[in-house]
């Protein structure tokens, strides 16, 4: 497949790899500009307020102080911080400062002073007297009879239902669930509870705004949503967008959480409040409680199956909570049905979600975007079947997975916010990743010597754990799968642009929209120009993300990238490549049919071998010919193929401390072609590490006032290089027709599946089901402890 | 309180600078330009801004700057030699160990103080040695590699940047002194 290509799937460094490994200023932090204020947010200390008063002439009258904002100060527009594609789905329920509070750390005033410590100092003088209303933050209570309406604001739209803190609501069904379970000979039905995960981009967010010359608002961000951004910055401070231009660098990680209008709105304000530069950064604490988070959910799952183990009949319903404000309410849960259930054929699927608000921090996109909530539950109960029937975990997929020509109808239901295309597939790698997955592991020998749960039961605990490890007793095994997919940009909605312009010295200039927040994607992008082109990686100068020198895209979401930016890239480069043929055609007197561009040269294809340097037919195009050689080209498409995953766990539970120890993860994902393996390796090992955190480690934890009591890395566990296990990774690739070189995704895919496998293992091991993530030692110990209370030997 | 003059090695170069009694040793090298050494928590916790002050790693958010004062102070900066990389720098980039690269000074501050100390080290060592640097990208394991594969490296042919010798450090110091 990709040995046909000469720089399509090859393990090329990154085109950005220097300056990143020798710590050039390359960050939207790594400049200063003279006169520059830093700016900071007053955050509430209250989950649910109404601001009563509010003086800030004390904070205004501190020397170095040059802007106090508060909601009298600013417009009123309504709007979403969710960076998505025109018209947005997201419910407008946000405004740039508002005289309700609606979580601990919502924005009560903004402050630009000349230094942080006289900014900090400013927030202290700031007097404000609230009058604190009842609060929601458990998700069930946000619909009970009498809770506190959380947007009872007349101006907000998009809202299902204001009054019972509903944001969203989702009901879509194929055939008939209920008909499905009586044609079925075993039903489970399980609920699941997914906890708050943050997305720890070790850069936070960070913004840096000014007026340039022609009294534009230049805004320097951490973002993955440049066009959006510039879209909903112009539209919250009522400026033209030709007054804005919003400028990507190197990002130091998203994985969604940059997919956020977050801090440029305020330092836009202040910048233009102040006529000075203005920088705002959250502090790690910040992050936490102003950032945004994984969607927490309870899942209800039923399921139902023949003894056969074909799938008659699939049932989810989820509550889920945005938090305070609806930020990719709709369309995260919308993802939790529609990439998550029709991964297994069944002729009857239905798919029912309420999102509620609640005074807790706001959820957002994150990486997997509702799939690895919707995959914990539904790859929970496909092992629990699979054990119930006594068939492989491995088989019972195998026997229902979705196929090549098969359509999934279901996502055709549930897209962006209004109906969206049905998913057909026209690559599927699903078999071979489980069959590889599988031996990567050792699958087959570790499920029978591990062992503890057979027909006959489980295995009493005291017993000696599997002949691999004789000597310790209290260690046991277990190995465990989970099956995923995911989609590749945004069916009809994703669309991106390229720009591609020859230098005389046979360089060119690689224009691209795109967003690369660290995934490589300037890398993978010049790496589909220059393969198209036929000239090697370092003659592409990648300029990505400005919004005005490079075209618009979308930005970096929904696994978009290689194949919405890259269909672009691809097309644009074509198109040159022609043009550049034809000058070639012209100098060498040859016809254009006999050229071809292969090594920075247009050379014949016939025997006569006849050949010109790109430089020199630059040189002939820009020196003879007065023709500036570029184009640009867009793209979208009608389908979001799925790349597919199988993800095998090995784990170690200590049954006397508690403690999950994962030995192995292997990953086998089919991403289409890999355009550059190396960093999709890169992009699977990294999701994996989230996962596993999400599995067993991380969790925000608020205290009964809705703060966080655990923002700092101390107490919020992330793994790190002690603690990751022996990862695998498996490209399996497939030749996707809608890709580019037949690329689909990576970068979100791997996320999903690892903390179902871990689950699954567990039980393999201990033969106890855990339904709520993270599953930490005191879970393992009292679940050990139910269990010995309630064996039979015991009683 | 007035403001120090004090005089620090930096890269090999010394520099006197003028800070405030309660300047972290981050907020100085960023104010002076060394924008490599990054701002992740400035609690000690993520690692970003690990630099090596005597040669050990250290969270330049937890140290005052005057506390540093006539220390050899090693950032990412001047881990190259001008436009020749340093093996790691090297192994960073060969083994794509590099996603977003804002921890990837801090992991390579890390590393370079391991191989000083362990010039063969296991793998338990390097992620031992990576243990106070959060990386959120990689999942770790090819920032291990390519640790693995720098050691090798520098066994044979040693490391590069800018490395003052004890007797030249004396006599940096001494000039002002």
């Amino acid at each position: 497949m990709s040995s046909k290509h000469s720089i399509v799937g090859k393990n090329l460094q990154k085109v950005d790899g220097f300056k990143l490994v020798t710590g050039r200023p390359a960050f939207t932090d790594d400049i200063y500009l003279p006169g520059m204020l830093y700016g900071k947010i007053l955050p509430s200390p209250h989950a649910h307020a109404r601001i009563k008063r509010i003086d800030t002439r004390k904070a205004k009258e501190l020397r170095g102080v040059h802007a106090v904002l508060t909601y009298k100060d600013v417009p009123r527009v309504p709007h979403t911080t969710a960076g998505q594609s025109w018209p947005e789905p997201s419910p407008y329920d946000t405004y740039l400062l508002d005289s309700k509070m609606r979580l601990v750390g919502d924005r009560v005033a903004a402050v630009a002073a000349e230094s942080r410590a006289i900014a900090e100092e400013a927030l202290r003088l700031i007097e404000v007297e609230y009058e604190v209303l009842p609060a929601i933050l458990e998700i069930e209570q946000a619909t009970a009879d009498g809770a506190p309406v959380i947007h009872d604001e007349p101006d907000a739209t998009g809202i299902h239902d204001a009054q019972h803190n509903v944001a969203g609501y989702i009901l879509k069904e194929i055939g008939n669930v209920e008909d499905g379970f009586l044609e079925s000979d075993l039903v489970i039905e399980r609920e699941f509870r997914t906890q708050r995960q943050q997305h720890c981009p070790i850069e936070p967010h960070v913004t840096i705004s000014w007026l340039d010359s022609d009294n534009r608002l230049v805004i320097r961000t951490s973002t993955q949503v440049p066009y959006h951004t510039r879209r909903q910055v112009a539209m919250i401070l009522q400026i033209p967008v030709q007054r804005v231009h919003v400028v990507k660098p190197r990002i130091g990680g998203g994985f969604g959480g940059k997919q956020e209008m977050l801090l440029e709105d305020i330092c836009g304000a202040l910048a233009l409040a102040t006529h000075r530069p203005v920088k705002i950064e959250y502090t790690r604490e910040e992050e936490f409680y102003m950032a945004r988070s994984r969607h927490p959910q309870i899942l209800n799952i039923k399921m139902g199956v023949k003894r056969d183990g074909t799938l008659m009949a699939n049932k989810m319903t989820v509550l889920a909570t945005t938090g305070a404000y609806g930020s990719h309410a709709n369309t995260v849960q919308g993802n939790t049905g529609s990439k998550v259930l029709p991964i297994y054929r069944t002729p009857n699927m239905r798919f029912e979600c309420h999102v509620v608000y609640t005074n807790t921090p706001v959820a957002g996109a994150f990486r997997g975007y509702g799939c690895p909530q919707g995959y914990f539950a539904q790859e929970s109960v496909m092992d629990e079947i699979a054990y119930t029937l006594g068939m492989d975990p491995v088989e019972l997929r195998k026997k229902n997975m979705i196929r090549l020509g098969d359509i999934d109808e279901l996502s055709a239901q549930l897209g962006e916010g209004r109906k969206g295309l049905p998913r057909h597939i026209r690559s599927c790698g699903l078999p071979e990743c489980l069959e590889r997955g599988a031996a990567a592991i050792d699958w087959v020998r570790k499920r029978q010597e591990f062992s503890n749960v057979g027909p006959n039961g489980v295995r009493p605990l005291g017993e000696r754990r599997s002949p691999l490890h004789p000597e310790s007793g209290h260690l046991r095994r277990g190995v465990g799968v989970a099956c995923s997919m995911q989609g590749s940009g945004i069916a009809g909605v994703d669309w991106a642009a390229a720009l591609l312009k020859l230098n005389e010295d046979g360089s060119f200039n690689l224009q691209v929209g795109a967003a690369d927040l660290g995934t490589g994607a300037d890398t993978v992008l010049g790496q589909i120009a220059a393969e198209t082109l036929g000239v090697t990686l370092d003659k592409m100068i990648v300029c990505s993300g400005d919004t005005d020198f490079t075209p618009f895209d979308v930005g970096a979401y929904a696994s978009s990238t290689t194949i919405i930016s890259g269909g672009a890239v691809k097309k644009a480069s074509e198109k040159v490549r022609d043009h550049l043929l034809l000058l070639a055609s012209k100098m060498l007197d040859i016809p254009v049919d006999n050229l071809t561009c292969r090594e920075n040269m247009v050379v014949t294809k016939c025997e006569c071998e006849k050949s010109v340097s790109m430089e020199d037919l630059a040189h002939f195009a820009m020196c003879k010919e007065k023709v500036q050689v570029m184009e640009n080209a867009s793209h979208w498409n009608t389908d979001s193929p799925p790349p597919f995953c199988a993800q095998f766990a090995e784990v170690e539970v200590d049954t006397e401390t508690g403690q999950i120890r994962v030995v192995h993860l292997v990953t086998a994902v089919d991403l289409g072609v890999a355009i550059n393996p190396m960093q999709a390796e890169g992009q699977s090992e990294g999701a994996v590490a989230q996962s596993l955190g999400y599995a067993l480690t991380e969790e925000m934890v608020l205290d009964a006032s809705g703060r966080v009591i655990n923002p700092s890395f101390l107490d919020y566990k992330m793994l790190t290089a002690k603690d990751m296990p022996k990862l695998t990774t498996i490209l399996v690739e497939t030749e996707e027709p809608l890709g580019p070189y037949g690329a689909k995704s990576i970068s979100e895919i791997p996320i999903n599946a690892p903390a179902p496998a871990v689950a699954n293992a567990v039980f393999h091991a201990i033969g106890v089901r855990f339904q709520k993530l993270p599953i930490r030692p005191e879970d393992v110990l009292r679940a050990l402890r139910d269990k010995e209370l309630s064996s039979p030997q015991r009683r | 309180m007035s403001d120090f003059h004090l005089d620090f090695i930096v890269n090999g170069e010394i520099k006197h600078w003028t800070i405030a009694p309660g300047d972290l040793l981050l907020d100085v090298l960023r104010r002076e330009g060394y924008f490599g050494v990054k701002r992740g928590c400035e609690t000690g916790e993520c690692g970003a801004c690990t630099v090596l002050v005597n040669g050990k790693p250290i969270n330049s958010c937890l140290m005052f700057a005057a506390q540093a004062e006539g220390c050899e102070i090693l950032t990412i900066e001047g881990v190259a030699e001008g436009e020749k990389l340093d093996p790691l720098q090297e192994a960073f980039l060969e083994y794509g160990a590099v996603q977003c690269g804002y921890c990837t000074p801090g992991m390579i501050l890390s590393a370079k103080a391991l191989l000083a100390e362990h010039p063969d080290p296991t793998e338990a060592q390097v992620r031992e040695a990576l243990g106070g640097n959060f990386c959120r990208c990689t999942g770790y394991l090819k920032p291990v590699e390519a640790i693995m594969a720098a050691a090798r490296v520098y066994r044979q042919v040693g490391p590069s940047g800018a490395r003052p010798k004890a007797e030249r450090r004396s006599a940096l110091l001494g000039k002002k002194r």
